[in-house]
């Protein structure tokens, strides 16, 4: 792979594998119950330009498990950018600070962007409505983790058009053989290009604004929340806000092995009944966000994980 | 009855011939010409073509275009024909050659892309995916790009 996590193209299937495969090496580490520093002495800058708690935290806490370093850029209302600092400029100042970065952005393109501007490895961790590769990786983690293997099928829910989480899981799936069916209102479908390259690149996709009715069949069922932050204006998210929601009782027919992912927060689209049963996998899916971020911060730093 | 000439041969210059129909004023603002110059620029527009059925034309006097500026044409007019014109005569012919990739030819078509944000110095950037038809992606944001908004986000 490219020293760069932009994309999940950046990653071939082997390579993605392997990944996982360091990840799960790496489990007593990321609980605390063994300490390896292999990153000792290295600096993360963590460069989150919008709010986030889990890709932050985990990112941070990764890095820690590990024996290095983080700054971050703190506050936006008291760093440079409050001031006009351009992403440029303050990429390029902590490509000297840090040797790698994980950078969230609201601008789409924006981590290809620091990418060109920096020497040090870029991690994704959100531009725009764009890509959210190092959430792929704890995603397919997690279902690793609970099937074993790819080729399931696989239902998405909610906002799959500003849902950046599904647009990067969706295209990493579809090249280990999942089935994939996009649940969502016309409003907030997975976007046309989307879905065009998938169909394209021969993946077996179907849309439907129906959940309940696709619940039987599912191995995975992906919510996500409506992202109120990303609509234009109000009127046009009360909408669809709570179109869909998910409790203990709607699951009596789903299979035993199936698993419910979220990647967090959530609002309303998960009754808190569900987290007591066994299809509940989101906690579980939170924090496998700091092995996988291990794995990942090991790799582009060529610290070998013996597996 | 022989057609009229509608435009006298240059002496020096540069003569862009086979410009899609309609399309020479954007041709001109691609290739950064602008009436405030001093050289004359001639040009016809939906003129009858054996290949095409019309063709535009455009001579730009006293100036040779680089293959550099030739090449931004690639994206609406990749099939022109360009003669380099010395003393009368054509000294040189080029062709249009489109570059894999477009850079700082015209703006990505998404408005929330970080190559459109205030004072950022980084290149516009588009890849060309395919070229028949023609497909360009944005090199940062990664969307596919729509022509005619391209066209009207050039650079």
């Amino acid at each position: 792979m490219s020293s760069d996590l932009i994309t999940m193209d950046d990653l071939t299937n082997d390579e993605i594998l392997e990944l996982l495969e360091q990840a799960s090496s790496l489990l007593p580490v990321a609980r605390g119950e063994s300490y390896l520093p292999l990153l000792q002495g290295k600096v993360l800058g963590n460069m989150f330009f919008e709010p986030s708690t889990r890709t932050r935290m985990s990112f941070e806490t990764a890095m820690k498990r590990l024996g290095g370093g983080v700054v971050n850029l703190g506050a936006l209302a008291s760093s440079s950018v409050a001031k006009g600092e351009t992403l440029y400029d303050t990429m390029r100042m902590v490509d000297g600070y840090c040797d790698v970065a994980a950078l969230r952005h609201p601008r789409q393109g924006a981590a290809q962007y620091a990418a060109d501007a920096c020497e040090i490895p870029i991690l994704n961790a959100g531009d725009g409505a764009g890509q959210h590769p190092t959430q792929t990786l704890l995603d397919l983690f997690t279902i690793m983790q609970a099937h074993g293997r790819f080729d399931l099928n696989v239902v998405m829910v909610g906002d799959l058009r500003y849902g950046r989480t599904v647009h990067s899981l969706s295209h990493a799936l579809a090249r280990f053989g999942a089935t994939l069916t996009f649940v969502a209102p016309p409003a907030l479908g997975m976007p046309g290009d989307i879905v065009k390259h998938l169909k394209a690149d021969g993946a077996d996709v179907s849309e439907s604004e129906d959940l309940f009715g696709n619940l039987a069949a599912a191995d995975v069922i992906y919510m996500t929340r409506i992202q109120k932050e990303r609509f234009p204006d109000e009127d046009e998210y009360r909408k669809v806000a709570g179109i869909y929601k998910l409790s203990r009782a709607d699951l009596n027919d789903a299979k035993e092995s199936m698993i419910i992912m979220h990647p967090l927060p959530r609002v309303d689209e998960i009754n808190p009944d569900v987290d007591g049963t066994p299809h509940a996998h989101y906690f579980e899916q939170a924090f496998n966000g700091v092995v996988t971020r291990m794995a990942l911060l090991c790799r582009v730093l060529g610290v070998e994980v013996k597996t | 009855m022989t057609e009229m000439r509608r435009v006298t041969a240059i002496c020096n210059g540069t003569v862009i011939d086979h410009v899609p129909a309609g399309h020479a004023l954007k041709v001109l603002r691609m290739l950064r010409i602008s009436g405030v110059q001093s050289s004359p620029v001639s040009l016809v527009m939906n003129v009858p073509s054996s290949k095409y059925g019309a063709k535009d034309i455009i001579k730009v006097e006293d100036r040779e275009l680089t293959q550099d500026e030739l090449d931004r044409l690639g994206l609406i007019a990749p099939h022109a024909s360009v003669a380099i014109i010395r003393n009368f005569s054509v000294a040189e012919k080029r062709e249009v050659e489109l570059q894999d990739e477009m850079v700082n030819v015209a703006r990505c078509t998404y408005s929330n892309c970080i190559s459109l944000a205030d004072r950022e110095p980084l290149p516009h950037r588009l890849k060309v995916v395919d070229s028949e038809p023609l497909q360009l992606q944005c090199h940062y944001c990664g969307r596919s790009q729509d022509i005619d908004s391209v066209i009207e986000n050039l650079l």
